[in-house]
């Protein structure tokens, strides 16, 4: 295995010193394509070769010593969900690879398939023998056709070399894994619905508790989902040793994590990080480079569409080691998984979408309730008939048609879908609904006057467009 | 187009005529090599489980048919022994499964918030200018519009997962990131010259 100093990156994707590469160690590398060859010189599948030495319940308490928490978004720990399976099950156990990447401002398992998908073979193999799954499932969404035909190619290389089929590196275990390919559904990251898809029926998520897939999952037997991340970082846990996984990063969402930016920054992008080592300022300003030239930081949404947007501005309590409260902003949270929760909203999958003074909320609302409203899948009324009516408010507030108390109908609306729905995307839509008609109500305000939206949106009119609004 | 405009779907459907985009694909029909193919992606699935193959069979029909005719879900119905009805019920769930026929060169723009902060919505505009299709016939009940010489077809879409790199555009299977308006012009003339 190479040292990381002797690998060089093609221009413009290097990594910032700050960053730590482990899982997107070989994405946009000179010279390093998505073959067998490239993997296996890197040092790949040896880890397969401890594990396979090993007893499954061994690598369990491994990846449960690690603390190593799922990326997909809900940060549950992988190695607990995978001690669900019911005690004496006799049913045949699924691992689906949760490869439906779809999350707007998330954007990490798409390198990882594209350019490395060995590693994620390698860690999904690990996690099927570690829950002594046969028949594992790569769901692909729909928008990676060139990543299918490669996985497709990945995993026939992997036969070949017997890391997968039949008498594993001669364990007497057998894996099959396949490729299943979506159709551009958002509610097929749920894993419910990801199941229900793969099944062949339509993808409504099934309603959770008591019956998680762990225990009643694809075809009724024990399945687990984890996510392309989370199962690369499985191969990191086997390679490190649970302990060493831990002792990295902060102590209750160890490891790397990889963070996408997009909006505006002068550097948007990936960064992979050691957990909560680095705080939103420090990212935004020294990986990123800063806002664009002449602007300023306004609004961040921290985990993905459906995480509550920040204001930049907005003063939040922070607690020092001795107890004493200081004040602080967006900028001095750790970026690791629970820091951010303690400020309302959640670090989710890792996309951090920025926005900067020369952005109308109202609009950036619009376009978040036209994702939610298409995407929704119609199985609950709340979601269903509450996301177009949510669309239709936002709309009527940009175009400068509402009343002043649109905007709090438009809340109103999100807060009967909060919690009445029976998969978490009714948490997703109303969320980003909630935090920015209550962050940002001015804004939505000052569009009721109907001159205010004919104006274009700018810093200088934001100020004067406060105070214009049909309350007056 | 905003939610507040939006027609009549069951008035777009009866309206639909058949798409320019036709005669770049072959019509549906059911040939020994499709059954073959068929049959090795039922082998996929545990036995008994033929109904997991209903989305791999669409895509099969989908990538060299274009879209989803009612013939083709009579036979993928067949095929992994469910219902036409159960059938229409996934093709009419999944954006990604399109009814309709998609021009020679099926153009998707992403609009989602990250490529409409880098600019995404300008860019639907321009593309649908520049290979001559009216945005205002792109509607929730008929997502994608083909030209009339059946070469292009433009569809807005979702989220294509590379936000820091937006705004992205997928031309049939390629993505293209970091597009601008010199970018799309020189990929325009680079397909036009291709067909």
């Amino acid at each position: 295995m190479k040292a990381m100093s002797e690998i060089t990156y093609k221009p413009g994707r290097e990594p910032h010193s700050r960053e730590t590469r482990r899982i997107f160690r070989n994405i946009d590398r000179v010279g390093y394509n998505p073959s067998i060859e490239c993997f296996i010189e890197d040092g790949g599948y040896e880890t397969l070769k401890k594990a396979v030495a090993m007893e499954p319940a061994a690598i369990i308490d491994e990846v449960k010593k690690s603390g190593l928490r799922g990326r997909g978004g809900a940060g549950f720990p992988t190695g607990v969900k995978w001690t669900f399976i019911p005690k004496g099950n006799t049913k045949p156990v699924y691992l689906v690879c949760n490869c439906d990447e779809s999350e707007p401002g998330t954007f990490k398992d798409r390198f990882i398939v594209h350019q490395d998908p060995h590693q994620l073979i390698e860690g999904m193999i690990i996690a099927c023998y570690a829950v002594q799954a046969h028949y594992a499932i790569i769901y692909m969404r729909e928008e990676f056709p060139e990543a299918a035909e490669i996985v497709r190619k990945a995993l026939a290389e992997a036969e070949e070399r017997n890391f997968l089929g039949k008498n594993i590196l001669g364990s007497g275990y057998d894996l099959k894994i396949i490729l299943h390919r979506g159709a551009g559904a958002y509610i097929c990251g749920e894993e419910t619905g990801l199941i229900n898809s793969i099944e062949g029926v339509r993808p409504y998520p099934r309603i959770k508790p008591p019956f998680f897939p762990a225990a009643i999952g694809l075809y009724g037997c024990p399945t687990i989902v984890n996510n392309v991340e989370s199962l690369c970082q499985v191969r990191q846990v086997l390679m490190r040793g649970g302990e060493a996984y831990a002792a990295d990063g902060s102590t209750r969402s160890p490891g790397t994590r990889i963070i996408g930016v997009s909006g505006d920054v002068q550097r948007p992008g990936y960064y992979e990080i050691i957990s909560g080592s680095i705080t939103y300022g420090e990212l935004l300003y020294d990986l990123c480079g800063g806002p664009k030239p002449g602007r300023t930081f306004k609004a961040i949404i921290p985990g993905g569409a459906s995480a509550k947007v920040m204001r930049c501005d907005e003063v939040l309590k922070g607690r020092n080691p001795d107890g004493s409260v200081r004040k602080m902003t967006i900028f001095d949270v750790p970026m690791d998984l629970d820091s951010i929760a303690q400020h309302g909203s959640m670090s989710g999958s890792g996309g951090v979408i920025v926005m900067d003074d020369s952005r109308s909320m109202p609009e950036m609302l619009r376009n978040l309730n036209r994702f939610f409203a298409w995407e929704s899948c119609g199985q609950c009324t709340p979601c269903r008939e509450g996301n177009p009516w949510m669309l239709k408010l936002s709309t009527r507030i940009c175009e400068g048609k509402a009343a002043p108390e649109d905007v709090d109908l438009l809340k109103s609306v999100a807060d009967n879908i909060c919690g009445r729905t029976v998969c978490a995307f009714g948490e997703a839509c109303s969320w980003p609904v909630q935090a920015f008609t209550t962050k940002f109500r001015e804004e939505f305000l000052a569009l009721t006057k109907p001159i205010n939206a004919l104006k274009p949106h700018n810093p200088e009119t934001a100020e004067a467009r406060k105070y214009l609004t049909r309350e007056d | 187009m905003t939610m507040t405009e939006q027609p009549d779907v069951i008035e777009v459907l009866a309206e639909a005529k058949p798409s320019p985009g036709e005669k770049y694909y072959p019509p549906f029909e059911v040939t020994p090599e499709l059954t073959e193919k068929a049959k090795e992606y039922i082998a996929m699935y545990p036995e008994g489980k033929e109904l997991s193959a209903v989305l791999p069979l669409i895509h099969l029909v989908q990538e060299k048919h274009g879209f989803i005719c009612p013939q083709s879900v009579l036979w993928i119905a067949e095929t992994c022994r469910s219902t036409p009805i159960h059938v229409q019920g996934i093709v009419s769930f999944y954006p990604g499964i399109r009814t309709r026929c998609p021009g020679k060169w099926h153009i998707r723009v992403c609009h989602t918030i990250a490529c409409a902060l880098s600019g995404g919505e300008e860019l639907l505009t321009y593309i649908c200018e520049k290979i001559g299709v009216d945005p205002k016939t792109m509607t929730d009940a008929e997502p994608m519009a083909v030209s009339e010489d059946g070469l292009w077809s433009i569809e807005a879409v979702e989220c294509l997962a590379n936000c820091g790199f937006g705004p992205n555009i997928m031309i049939n299977d390629t993505l293209y990131s970091q597009m601008d308006r010199a970018k799309v012009d020189a990929l325009v003339a680079e397909y036009s010259k291709k067909a």
